[in-house]
């Protein structure tokens, strides 16, 4: 699954694994509005861009071929928007459009996939993102596990009734079977939710979640950041300058 | 001996008319064992959500001298009463095992390094000591097990209570975790099926029927009187071949 492998890469060793989650953030950050707000010579920035976050997929010892493939998870989405400007005869709008969502794709894959989704949850709250939001994130992402299993099992059964998921969309007579297999998914989660809360309960929960101590923003973190900060923008000043 | 956990005539209704439990009296006692038995709807799962208030009927619990209601002592009851639940699933919700074993200590007040402490020395009691930075997900039934069982111990309490224990385990897995339940000092309340655990921890034994206590005893006088093994079982396949 998907949030399998990255959750299997964000568990590495490299330096930029080991940099804080906020850290992390704010390059991603920078990264982002250095890009977005490009308008001149942005197919130059983005080729000197695309190089920057290669080079730190392998820096970071993930897979390059895969993790570029993976980013290109987005192109769909933006290649419906980037099909209208050509068609109304902007070219290069098509082009900024499908580079920055691609290179902005990396940049976040690469965030996800060199911090652990807790350390990344923990530093966002830390940031100031509201704490039920990233308690919601954090529990649809614990359960997004055991609710995929049970799907995977219900689909199985489906298959050994000699029913076919994969045909439903071509048969009208099973829409009946998959959309009960969806209420089903949603009365076991609601179940889920249920436990869980009880669960909590039992072990004293009085409504406020607290947690263990995070690890300190230190000046490796600190000095990530600027490098991060000089090096995005530097690129971004000359690459103006040069053309 | 003053009874830890005290029960008098407890009844409960669910939202939609069921009658969950009617008029059940119980009692346990320092260093004890208890199973409970009973089909499938019989009350036993209600009726262990009331011992440490996620359930309130009507009649009194009282917990070490406590009542459980939804006053003060709740909290304080909870810390008493550890209820370990069927689903290990739904007991590991934090992102990694020390912080789901500390979840507990930490609604208790405890400073976080307290609660980190005592949060360890929970998974050594357990023998999960290597898993504490893992997610729960990545680990096996029995792993998840200890695991929701650490997060029980760490609050430090002096009953435990287990829903199936031994579900989803394969043999050596159930053995393990019996040997794990038999070294463990605390007063222990058996929701089960499972004989074999049963047999090993239990030193008596409850009946459930309707949502009545119907019979108590010891675990082989409780079995013989309801046919709760599969004796009759193998005496029917017999006659049969």
């Amino acid at each position: 699954m998907h949030h399998v492998v990255l959750d299997r890469w964000s568990r590495g060793a490299s330096a930029l694994h080991r940099r804080d989650a906020r850290a992390k953030t704010l390059a991603v950050l920078v990264f982002l509005i250095a890009l977005a707000t490009a308008q001149r010579s942005f197919l130059a920035l983005s080729a000197c861009y695309f190089v920057i976050l290669a080079a730190v997929v392998v820096a970071a010892g993930l897979p390059l071929g895969s993790a570029l493939k993976r980013a290109s998870v987005v192109l769909p989405f933006t290649a419906v928007f980037a099909a209208i400007s050509l068609a109304a005869g902007e070219p290069m709008r098509a082009a900024s459009l499908i580079a920055k969502s691609y290179l902005s794709a990396l940049a976040v894959l690469i965030l996800v996939s060199t911090t652990p989704l807790p350390e990344l949850l923990r530093g966002l709250e830390r940031m100031g993102v509201p704490r039920y939001l990233l308690m919601v994130t954090q529990f649809l992402y614990r359960y997004l596990f055991v609710i995929s299993e049970e799907a995977q099992h219900m689909r199985a059964a489906a298959q050994a009734k000699s029913g076919s998921i994969r045909r439903v969309l071509f048969n009208r007579s099973k829409f009946g079977a998959a959309a009960g297999a969806l209420g089903v998914l949603f009365a076991r989660s609601y179940g889920h939710a249920e436990g869980i809360h009880q669960a909590m309960l039992a072990r004293g929960f009085q409504g406020t979640f607290r947690t263990l101590a995070a690890r300190a923003f230190n000046k490796a973190d600190a000095a990530f950041v600027m490098a991060a900060l000089v090096l995005l923008l530097g690129a971004r000043a000359a690459v103006e300058a040069w053309i | 001996m003053q009874p830890l956990i005290e029960v008098r005539d407890l009844r409960f209704q669910y939202d939609d008319g069921t009658t969950a439990l009617d008029g059940v009296d119980f009692d346990l006692f320092p260093g004890e064992t208890v199973a409970v038995f009973g089909a499938n709807g019989s009350g036993k799962t209600t009726f262990v959500l009331h011992l440490n208030g996620l359930l309130t009927g009507e009649g009194s619990v009282t917990v070490c001298g406590m009542p459980v209601n939804k006053g003060e002592s709740l909290t304080r009851v909870r810390q008493k009463v550890g209820l370990v639940f069927q689903d290990s699933d739904n007991q590991l919700f934090m992102p990694s095992v020390l912080e789901d074993v500390a979840f507990g200590p930490l609604n208790l007040g405890l400073e976080r390094n307290d609660a980190e402490a005592r949060a360890r020395a929970a998974l050594d009691v357990v023998g999960m000591t290597h898993a504490w930075g893992k997610a729960p997900y990545h680990l096996s039934a029995g792993e998840k097990k200890r695991v929701a069982i650490a997060g029980i111990l760490a609050m430090r309490p002096e009953i435990l209570i287990l829903d199936e224990p031994t579900t989803f385990l394969d043999p050596p897995g159930q053995n393990a975790l019996i040997e794990l339940l038999d070294r463990l000092p605390q007063a222990k309340i058996l929701v089960t099926h499972d004989l074999d655990c049963a047999r090993v921890l239990a030193s008596r034994a409850v009946f459930f029927e309707k949502g009545r206590i119907a019979a108590e005893g010891s675990v082989e006088e409780v079995v013989a009187r309801f046919q709760w093994d599969r004796t009759a079982l193998k005496r029917s396949a017999s006659h049969h071949f």
